[in-house]
């Protein structure tokens, strides 16, 4: 628990954090610091300098921009489980951010870090990817916006640019109803998720018009599962058995310390079932 | 000030709370000396590797590093000194015997560029097979250590323990049983994981070596700093109290901190050759490998009983990880599961548990040690045969007991007295707090809805309070660290001129709470406010001996014996009271911090009056000494035995193997209660410990010798989250071996807790025909039972 050596810089601007990020190379930009704190500590990353972007003003909001909600870069899982605008428009997000980490990780952890860490197993990508956000990245050529379905690369890999900082992220208000599920290490809710379903639904006369399903905990990354979502669209309630089953389609699916690969696929089906219910109850 | 008087059975707040809220408790990791350096390890990756060259250049060169020691450097102080001596630990290896073995130590300015030179210490070893599975290192086809025939360094059999007639006579009957056309009997092999004991407050020792006087203090986060002094004056040469071990503040132990560590050696040895103040904190990750772990049992249980439930002979048999080498208690370890093995009951029992060695780090003592095993075997069984011959486990257990009249001194089928129990009634009074048949309708109703609701009992019995010093007699002493014995308890009432009291005792709480029961034993007898009485524990120059805080010991032992030497400051204060009062000792009677004369409430003087007295021989009545205390070493007749009966109701999601804890009961009997609220929390936190075991934890070597579970990222321990609360009571039997009547709950709580979990799996199971499950009964293991049994 005792890392190396590194530089710290505290930055008040998000500019200041790339021109900081270009003259550092390899240096790391720390929010929360809830993933890299412990990860510097355990020596399985040492960056010789930690760009921390946590006393950078106006980044804390969370915004109603009329068709979508914006989230800034330092908004906490605390947050976001506080917020009553996306607690109705993105149900999926607030009960990710809520069944993360404890009380402290959330008040401390924010959003845009865990997206950044790009953990396997964390929960909110797989509210993000289903919910249809963009992600919004600052770097020295300025922002670009990255689809959340384009965003999650492989394991603890983002689409991010080692230039780049994640700014914030919008999350479009498309109607409908949404839910994330899981089933956590330590049973329950209770921990990293073993397997974890976030899905969207909108209904229009009693099936489903458009939706988004995303899969955390059970592959090599959190994805959307796109044959779910082919399976759903046109179909009702008495079609989500049959659309769940195709939850790992296309998935190498992760043996680990919490379940075989048949169980962790069992899971994601049944999870993947049990967010879609769900996402169609609060849809109608 | 507040003047908080308390008898015992009295809920005080715990006075040790305000500091460790504040953050204000001084742990040894918070103290700093002038010159202090730190200390690191360079551990084997490897279970078993020799080493071939070790490149501490790098390391050498870096700024601020002092030195680095290697098995060479530390030979001449011979190896770790254990109580229990079969395979002891080199202070340093050249043949690594398990991951995390220590081959090098750097010591540097600073904890960091300690860590940053330890990984520029480049070692080369030669790869040797190895063996961290215990029942494959059972076969013997690897041997873990060169020159020993056999891993199996010993085994435990009973009984009646210690008996090879009558043992053999106990296999005949069951045999003989067995036979039997009328009988049932049940079979199964079952696994008791291991554990990682995990502590809040990870180890840490600072040894500060005093080259002017020749003399050591040394503080450590241990549970057993007596025993800590000894062996570090043993291994260097000193007399006893050239060293001063202090352990004032320690965050949690469980047995852990019940060893004496080569680590703690190895500062000492730097401190003394660099002469400065060495310390060394443990990570958590390291604590994985370098403080012992718990539990690693296979073995097979079979009960034997007729069909109408009367139980005719039980048998254990199997195997016990020790890991790598034997520390401090490792291989007596499973000595207190046969101990305990019969549990409640009268049936011929018997149990032999082979002691293996392999390739992983060190087992001993965690909370139970011995006996969570013992009586998780029993329990399993008993209920697993409950189930075959369709009678209700509590009546099973009720037809078995040890009956009442057995008692005092009740000789159990290993061969052991009991002191005193009631079991019967302490069921009775579960199954009505929990409303038992009323569960049981709920349960059946849940059932026929299709859901998975199973109910899960568990009597238990422990052994604790250890407790007569004549254990050593059967090889039980601490004389391998120098000590007379390892079972005596200690205590010092000592009456200052102000009045107020000062009380030092041999044992030391890790979170036990002795700040504010010893407190409570003084003023139950001398009736001053509790805010009056200090509590010295953990500093082996205070204290003439000690042993320290483990096995549910401290209140049964060190807590008699304050008790007995407050009664004497008693007896000397009456007589000191009565010629002030110009009365009768006997007619002194002690109240509200005073003394006065019975029947004459305003008739009274202080304790300050007394004091002051005391310290004035010139007016003392003539033949009185002056001084007001008293010193008693106390070893009681036996051991003591609490017991007590659990229950729990977990619910099963059939889609995912999710087990719920819906609600758990518990019903014990501690003896007489010094502090109700500080017994709930023992008995708390130990289910807790028992829970975890039960659902959630596991040390998990692979085949390569790595521990995978080494981070709490991936070793689940419980969180509050995950637990019910627990609903507790308590009947009271109490011991007569001791004159408070108190037994000890440190441990029953994690003894009495794992089995009805499992239990009521099973019961929630058993519309599938699940017979038996493995800990932890994570959704994984639950969903493929269901799976298998669905298949089958």
């Amino acid at each position: 628990m005792y890392p190396r050596a590194f530089d710290y810089v505290a930055v008040a601007s998000i500019d200041e954090a790339i021109e900081a990020l270009a003259s550092h190379p390899g240096a790391k930009v720390m929010s929360g610091g809830m993933s890299l704190i412990p990860m510097m500590k355990l020596r399985l990353l040492s960056p010789e300098t930690v760009i921390d972007i946590g006393k950078v003003p106006g980044l804390d909001q969370i915004e109603d921009g009329g068709d979508h909600i914006s989230i800034g870069a330092l908004v906490t899982h605390g947050a976001i489980v506080a917020s009553s605008l996306l607690r109705a428009e993105a149900t999926a997000l607030v009960q990710a951010a809520s069944w993360t980490g404890d009380v402290q990780v959330r008040n401390r952890g924010t959003l845009c870090g865990a997206l950044a860490h790009a953990d396997l197993a964390a929960d909110s990508p797989a509210a993000v990817l289903a919910l249809g956000a963009t992600m919004i990245a600052q770097g020295p050529g300025g922002t670009r916006e990255i689809a959340a379905a384009d965003f999650f690369v492989d394991t603890l890999q983002s689409a991010l640019t080692p230039d780049e900082v994640l700014v914030g992220l919008r999350i479009p208000k498309r109607g409908g109803g949404s839910a994330y599920d899981k089933l956590g290490r330590r049973g329950g809710h209770s921990d990293y998720a073993v397997a974890g379903v976030a899905a969207w639904v909108s209904m229009s006369g009693g099936v489903v018009s458009d939706c988004g399903v995303a899969l955390t905990g059970v592959g090599t990354k959190p994805a959307m599962a796109t044959a779910v979502m082919e399976a759903l669209r046109g179909s009702g309630p008495d079609g989500v058995e049959a659309a769940a089953s195709h939850a790992t389609d296309g998935v190498t699916v992760l043996e680990d310390l919490y379940g075989s690969e048949a169980y962790k696929a069992h899971l994601a089906r049944v999870y993947t079932a049990r967010a879609v219910q769900q996402a169609m109850a609060a849809a109608s | 000030m507040t003047a908080t008087l308390s008898a015992l059975g009295g809920v005080v707040k715990r006075r040790e709370d305000p500091a460790l809220i504040h953050g204000r408790a001084r742990y040894v990791d918070d103290i700093k000396l002038a010159n202090m350096a730190h200390a690191a390890f360079v551990r084997s990756p490897y279970p078993h590797a020799r080493v071939t060259d070790i490149d501490a250049s790098e390391a050498l060169a870096m700024e601020g590093v002092f030195a680095v020691y290697t098995a060479d450097d530390v030979r001449h102080l011979g190896l770790l000194l254990a109580q229990i001596t079969v395979v002891n630990r080199p202070l340093l290896v050249d043949v690594a015997k398990h991951a995390g073995d220590a081959v090098a130590m750097v010591v540097a300015a600073d904890r960091y560029v300690a860590q940053d030179a330890a990984d520029a210490i480049h070692v080369e070893y030669d790869v040797l097979p190895s063996v961290t599975n215990m029942v494959k290192a059972a076969t013997n086809e690897i041997l873990v250590h060169d020159g020993m025939e056999s891993n199996v360094i010993l085994s435990w059999e009973g009984g009646p323990f210690g008996d090879e007639e009558g043992i053999a006579a106990t296999r005949k009957t069951i045999a003989e049983a067995r036979k039997r056309d009328d009988t049932v009997t049940v079979s199964i092999e079952m696994r008791n994981q291991r554990l990682l004991p995990t502590a809040i407050e990870p180890r840490c020792v600072l040894a500060d070596w005093n080259g002017g006087y020749s003399r050591f203090d040394l503080y450590s986060s241990t549970q057993i700093p007596h025993a800590l002094a000894g062996a570090v004056a043993k291994t260097f040469g000193l007399p006893y109290n050239s060293v001063r071990c202090l352990a004032q503040e320690v965050g949690g132990g469980f047995g852990a901190k019940l060893n004496v560590y080569s680590d703690e050696m190895l500062v000492c040895f730097a401190s003394q050759k660099l002469h400065r103040p060495v310390k060394w904190t443990e990570t958590r990750r390291e604590a994985a490998n370098s403080t012992i772990q718990g539990r690693g049992w296979v073995a097979t249980a079979s009960m034997t009983g007729t069909r109408d439930g009367e139980l005719l002979g039980y048998e254990l048999t199997g195997v016990c990880d020790m890991g790598a080498y034997t520390q401090n208690f490792t291989a007596a370890i499973p000595f207190l599961g046969v101990f305990v093995g019969s549990g409640q009951y009268k049936m011929p029992t018997y149990i032999k548990l082979d002691c293996v060695v392999t390739h992983t780090m060190t087992t001993d003592a965690y909370r139970g040690a011995g006996r969570p095993e013992a009586i998780y075997y029993l329990e399993r069984i008993l209920d697993a045969f409950a189930r075959e011959i369709d009678m209700d486990p509590a009546d099973v257990r009720r037809k078995n007991f040890i009956p009442n009249d057995a008692f005092p001194s009740a000789i159990s089928p290993i061969g052991f007295a009991m002191d005193t129990g009631d079991y019967a009634t302490n069921l009775d009074a579960l199954l009505a707090k929990a409303d038992y048949e009323g569960l049981k309708a709920e349960r059946d109703a849940a059932r026929a809805e299709g859901r998975l609701v199973g109910i899960g009992l568990s009597s238990y019995v422990e052994v604790c309070g250890f407790g007569p010093s004549g254990l050593v007699d059967l090889g039980f002493s601490w004389s391998e660290y120098g000590l007379p014995s390892a079972f005596n308890g200690n205590g010092v009432v000592r009456v200052h001129p102000d009045g107020t009291v000062t009380c030092v005792i041999g044992t030391g709480p890790s979170g036990q709470g002795h700040q504010t029961t010893w407190a409570q034993i003084i003023s139950h007898h001398l009736a001053v406010p509790i805010e009056n009485v200090r509590v010295i524990h953990g500093d082996t120059h205070e204290s003439p001996v000690g042993i320290g805080s483990f096995g549910s010991r401290s209140a049964a032992v060190d807590g008699s014996a304050t008790w007995m030497a407050a009664d004497r400051v008693r007896d000397k204060a009456a007589k000191l009271a009565a010629h002030l009062l110009e009365a009768a000792p006997e007619d002194i009677r002690f109240a509200d911090n005073e003394a006065h004369v019975a029947g004459s409430p305003y008739h009274k003087v202080s304790w300050s009056d007394i004091a002051t007295l005391a310290y004035q021989p010139h007016r003392l009545p003539e033949g009185m000494e002056g001084g007001l205390e008293a010193a008693v070493v106390f070893s009681p007749a036996n051991a003591t035995w609490p017991f007590g009966t659990h229950l729990a109701l977990v619910e099963i999601d059939p889609d995912t193997g999710n087990t719920q804890l819906l609600r758990y009961i518990a019903m014990d009997d501690c003896g007489e209660v010094i502090n109700p609220m500080i017994v709930d929390g023992q008995i708390h936190g130990g289910i807790a410990q028992g829970v975890g075991q039960a659902m959630f934890e596991e040390a998990i070597y692979d085949e390569d010798g790595n521990l995978l579970s080494a981070s709490l990222m991936d070793y689940l321990l419980p969180t509050a989250a995950d637990l019910p609360s627990f609903e507790l009571d308590r009947t009271v039997t109490p011991t007569d071996v001791n004159p408070m009547g108190v037994k000890g709950v440190g441990e029953a709580g994690t003894i009495g807790s794992a089995q009805p979990i499992v239990n009521a799996v099973v019961d929630a199971l058993s519309p599938f025909g699940v017979k038996h499950i493995d800990m932890p009964v994570r959704p994984k293991r639950v969903w493929e039972a269901i799976q298998a049994a669905k298949g089958a």
